[in-house]
């Protein structure tokens, strides 16, 4: 039945694609006209860490399916290890401690965490008995996603660590009540709302609101009690997220969020960065100034562009329709991935590639959205496209993985019945 | 259960995907704001200057040329991190406190990006900076044209460049000058300017946040190359202009030589003169108060701008008009003791012969003769009174330019002083007024005032028999078909040819046996005119005009040297060495010329009260 062990074709080709667009917008973003080649400088170092991760990507393949399976807790754990070691000997770089140095290199093992999360996960919901009813597996789960995002919080990268929420939709996927997802949602909108509003315009509607639902069933007296506890709910949580967002959060996440939401326009301060970037995409046009040719890019007026900010290379020297293709190639991709892990046969791997799936779904909703002025200023990379050894390693590992699992799923099918 | 649950969260997925391409829908494609704003922020637009049009001599000698200046310029916004402040203020030679008072100039004056740090940087700073440019990110060179000149000479036919003012920036039409441009300001650099400029040419390029260029815009293809712009052939000749420049050294006045078949303007010499050098852009501020404050005015061209009486100098136009209205005829005869009595007034003339001919009394410069003329003039029965009769005076003078500009190409020209009628209304009352109170009209004292320039003129009138063309200093624009139209247009004298030759005859005879017989030339006959101009205010203004060879005149010219003497001792010798200089440059007679040669160059005719005031360096001896 070897035959059957084949690689998903689909992918690898997005997969090519996706890291096609990302080496030449990398080579753009960071080469002098003509300075050095493609396989100089930092998009030559690019090419070389998907070099590197093909061998991985061999190697996975040479490996037993199982192997994983058997072995995700060591990950898990080897890597929660690694975020630890990180906090005492890591090297700060850009007022975070997330840097491993390995001779010339630096690795940063929150990248790798998502990937050792996600066997954890896997296995811990793929387990007998594993229920979403059971208080202790919620525990457990939460504290499987807890423990690494705290670690990275520690580290001072804030960013990373909300990676570690897209876990909620394999959750979501595999049995948790929706009403989790709808929370959110809520502390989202009354989160954005108290903000732009102010806490008393939000609770004076809130009350408002019951006094009109009061007097269209006065008449029921059960709905009485529940929609005053839901009114003062709100308006507790409402002015909770005035006292976190006023004590908690840091002055540069403050003003990233009010930035975004127009609350304050600060173009030289906190806004810099989505400034500059919307102005680098939006003067793409339809077509883009063509490749190697974009001002905003040559003129290294955004910062972090060959890393966080690569999509502005994209939009600038791309236009409307590279930035469109980049994007539908990333969903395409994704949804892909969705589909490999919806045909797996085996609960473990489903998890897994979901997993992956639903964190790659994360970095490109929270990326491409603040760089077009949607999201806040989140640092986290665009799978794949931005420069970055750590990210290019861990991602490719993760998705070399997660096509090795789905190349070997008629094995299950083998296992089980034999 | 599970399926629709992974089928909202592909919705979802599809739905950011279809938010976020709107999205770049929205501001790539739908709003060009950001295009705009990107242009802003990294397209810069730079100034290529042309060449401007260089000035030649009439005999195509360069006299004027183009040196480059460069203005140290800034980027903006500037962003001084990682600028070396300290070792940039070492380079350029100020302290942190200039720094910063000119970057706060800098950024307050700024326009369409960029803005002047330093004007006029010098070569050798120039150099310095440039070396180390690219440790001051932001800051640039831009390099512009400014004069510089092969000769020590005619600094006020030339003019000079400078700032455009800020009047003349929001008056022009075309929108061709910036902030910043230089002009002709004087001269022929002023009244050619729009043929010197040229046209500038424009460079589109990208810069990096720093404000560094990063490369062309489009490949180049919005640039403009600069047209550089006309030269110029002056009708000048520089040698002679340098020639009487010499002989004027250490005098007040002027000279004017006109190329009378032409009008073409040969030398235009007003003394004390500055060194155009000390004029251009990057020495102007050093000597313009210098020339402000100097008692001789070196500013100030005589030439064209100072009125002077004319004196006996003007006795032949006198003579010319006294013969077409009729007051007198070629054989007029009157005679003269010494003096023209006028009721209980004496009117002095000098010793000479008692009965004067018309030849005589130009040659001997016999006032009497011109009273009389002047009387019958005014008395002729033709005139119903005095008023017509010195109207009628008036429109002769007229005729030869007199009262009005000539339109010369040359700053700061002067009407001349040619009074109306109402002005002796004024003085002694309507119909009040006679011959008497105006006699010495007639001997060029009193209300009359000609410039040099008005004083070639007529001698380049007389030259001619009965016309001219205005005068101009420039012979030729290459490139262009003519100079302008009205320098080409003949000027006719409202005196008939045939009165002419008796007159040109008197001035001939000057030179032969008259006033100006002791500094006459051999071999040049020369006709003309001395003067000695009574000057309140100190010793007489000495004047001279004549004009060469007598029958195939070459050369008109107009001398005064102002609180000198008598018109023979200095212009006269001045004008009859210039002739010579002009007629016979290789003469083999020396020694006659050698002597008054020495004898002008050498003689410092500066009042004494003056000289301490003068400061050697303007004039760049």
């Amino acid at each position: 039945m070897e035959s059957k062990s084949r690689i998903d074709i689909i992918s690898l080709f997005l997969f090519i694609c996706i890291a096609a667009i990302g080496v030449a917008s990398v080579y753009s973003a960071t080469s002098e006209q003509g300075a050095y080649t493609l396989l100089e400088g930092r998009s030559g170092k690019q090419l070389m860490w998907f070099g590197v991760s093909a061998f991985l990507g061999i190697v996975i393949f040479l490996l037993n399916a199982n192997f994983f399976e058997v072995f995700s807790w060591y990950f898990y754990v080897a890597l929660m290890l690694l975020l630890v070691v990180v906090l005492v000997i890591g090297a700060d770089i850009n007022g975070a401690r997330s840097w491993i140095r390995v001779g010339s290199f630096s690795i940063q093992p929150s990248e790798f965490a998502k990937y050792g999360t996600a066997f954890a996960v896997a296995s811990l919901l793929s387990s007998i008995g594993v229920s979403f009813e059971k208080r202790n597996d919620l525990l457990k789960m939460l504290g499987v996603i807890l423990l690494p995002a705290i670690l990275i919080i520690l580290q001072g990268d804030t960013g990373s660590a909300l990676v570690f929420s897209s876990f909620v939709l394999v959750f979501y996927r595999e049995g948790l009540t929706p009403l989790i997802l709808i929370l959110g949602l809520v502390v989202v909108f009354i989160f954005v709302v108290t903000l732009v509003y102010g806490g008393v315009y939000f609770s004076i509607g809130v009350l408002v609101i019951l006094l009109v639902f009061y007097a269209f069933t006065y008449t029921n007296k059960n709905l009485l009690v529940p929609s005053i506890t839901i009114a003062v709910l709100a308006i507790l949580l409402s002015m909770s997220v005035q006292f976190l967002f006023t004590n908690i959060l840091q002055e540069h996440q403050k003003k990233r969020i009010q930035v975004t939401l127009n609350l304050i326009e600060d173009n030289r301060g906190a806004g810099y960065n989505v400034n500059q970037s919307k102005i680098a995409i939006g003067s793409g046009g339809a077509t883009g100034k063509g490749f190697l040719n974009g001002s905003h890019t040559k003129g290294n007026f955004i910062p972090e562009q060959e890393t966080d900010f690569i999509f502005c290379t994209i939009g600038e020297e791309g236009g409307w329709v590279m930035s469109s293709l980049t994007i539908a190639l990333l969903v395409a991709f994704i949804l892909r991935l969705y589909h490999l892990a919806s045909r797996a046969k085996k609960k473990f791997k489903r998890i897994f590639i979901f997993s992956l799936a639903s964190i790659i779904f994360f970095h490109l909703m929270v990326n491409v959205g603040m760089t077009i002025g949607l999201m806040p200023v989140i640092g986290i990379p665009l799978p794949l496209v931005s420069y970055g050894g750590s990210s290019i390693l861990a991602f490719s590992i993760f998705i070399f993985t997660a096509l090795k699992m789905d190349a070997t799923r008629d094995e299950d099918l083998i296992s089980i019945y034999s | 259960m599970n399926n629709h649950r992974a089928g909202y969260i592909y919705l979802a997925l599809l739905l950011i995907g279809v938010i976020y391409i709107l999205r770049l829908l929205q501001i790539q494609v739908l709003d060009d704001k950001y295009a705009v704003i990107a242009e802003k922020i990294s397209l810069r637009r730079q100034t290529v200057y042309p060449q401007r049009g260089l000035i030649f001599d009439r005999e195509k000698n360069l006299v004027v040329y183009n040196e480059p200046v460069y203005d140290l310029m800034l980027s903006l916004p500037i962003r001084l991190k990682g600028i070396d402040t300290g070792s940039f203020c070492e380079i350029l030679e100020i302290d942190r406190r200039e720094f910063d008072k000119r970057l706060a100039k800098a950024k307050k004056r700024s326009y369409r990006g960029k803005s002047v740090f330093k004007k006029n940087v010098s070569n050798i700073l120039y150099a310095r900076v440039q070396e180390r440019l690219y440790e001051f990110k932001g800051f640039f060179f831009e390099i512009r044209q400014d004069r510089n000149y092969k000769y020590n000479s005619a600094a006020h036919v030339l003019g000079y460049l400078g700032e455009i003012n800020r009047n003349q920036l929001k008056k022009q039409e075309e929108g061709y000058y910036e902030q910043g441009d230089y002009n002709g300001k004087k001269g022929v650099e002023r009244f050619y300017e729009d043929y010197l400029r040229g046209v500038k040419g424009e460079k589109y390029f990208y810069v990096d946040k720093f404000g560094v260029n990063k490369g062309s815009y489009k490949e180049g293809k919005l640039d403009v190359e600069p047209i550089d712009g006309n030269n110029l052939f002056l009708s000048i000749d520089i040698d002679l202009q340098q020639y009487g420049e010499l002989l004027l050294n250490n005098k007040m006045g002027s000279v004017v030589a006109i190329e009378p078949q032409t009008g073409e303007v040969l030398a235009l010499i007003s003394s004390p003169f500055y060194n155009p050098a000390n004029f251009n852009i990057q020495n102007r501020g050093k000597f313009y108060s210098k020339a402000i404050n100097d008692p001789t005015k070196p500013i100030f061209n005589r030439a064209v701008s100072a009125p002077y009486p004319p004196g006996s100098t003007f006795k032949p136009v006198m003579a010319l008009i006294g013969l077409e209205d009729g007051a007198i005829s070629e054989n007029t005869h009157f005679g003269c003791p010494g003096y023209y009595k006028l009721g209980r007034r004496i009117i002095k003339c000098h010793e000479h012969t008692y009965s004067t001919s018309l030849q005589r009394s130009i040659a001997s410069s016999c006032n009497t003769y011109y009273c009389n003329t002047f009387k019958s003039m005014m008395q002729l029965d033709k005139y119903a009174n005095t008023e017509e009769a010195y109207n009628s005076w008036r429109n002769y003078l007229q005729s030869f330019g007199l009262g009005a500009k000539l339109g010369v190409d040359v700053s700061g020209e002067f009407k001349g002083w040619l009074m109306d009628p109402s002005f002796y209304d004024k003085m002694h009352g309507k119909d009040r007024w006679s011959y008497a109170n105006i006699i010495s009209l007639s001997f060029g004292q009193g209300e009359l005032g000609l410039t040099p320039l008005q004083m070639a003129n007529v001698a380049s009138s007389i030259a001619n028999r009965g016309y001219y063309f205005p005068p101009h200093v420039v012979k030729q624009i290459e490139g262009i078909e003519s100079i302008p139209q009205k320098y080409l247009i003949k000027k006719h004298i409202k005196v008939s040819p045939s009165n002419f030759s008796p007159v040109i005859e008197g001035m001939f005879e000057v030179t032969k046996t008259g006033t100006g017989s002791g500094v006459a030339i051999k071999g040049i006959d020369i006709a003309g005119k001395t003067g000695t101009v009574q000057n309140p205010h100190g010793k007489n203004h000495s004047a001279y005009m004549a004009f060469a060879p007598v029958n195939d005149p070459k050369i008109a010219i107009a001398v005064v040297v102002e609180e000198s003497g008598y018109g023979a001792t200095w212009a006269a010798p001045i004008a009859h060495l210039m002739i010579e200089h002009y007629l016979q440059p290789d003469s083999v007679e020396v020694s006659s010329r050698e002597y008054l040669e020495t004898k002008m160059k050498n003689s410092n005719l500066i009042p004494v009260k003056y000289r301490e005031l003068q400061d050697a360096s303007l004039y760049g001896k």
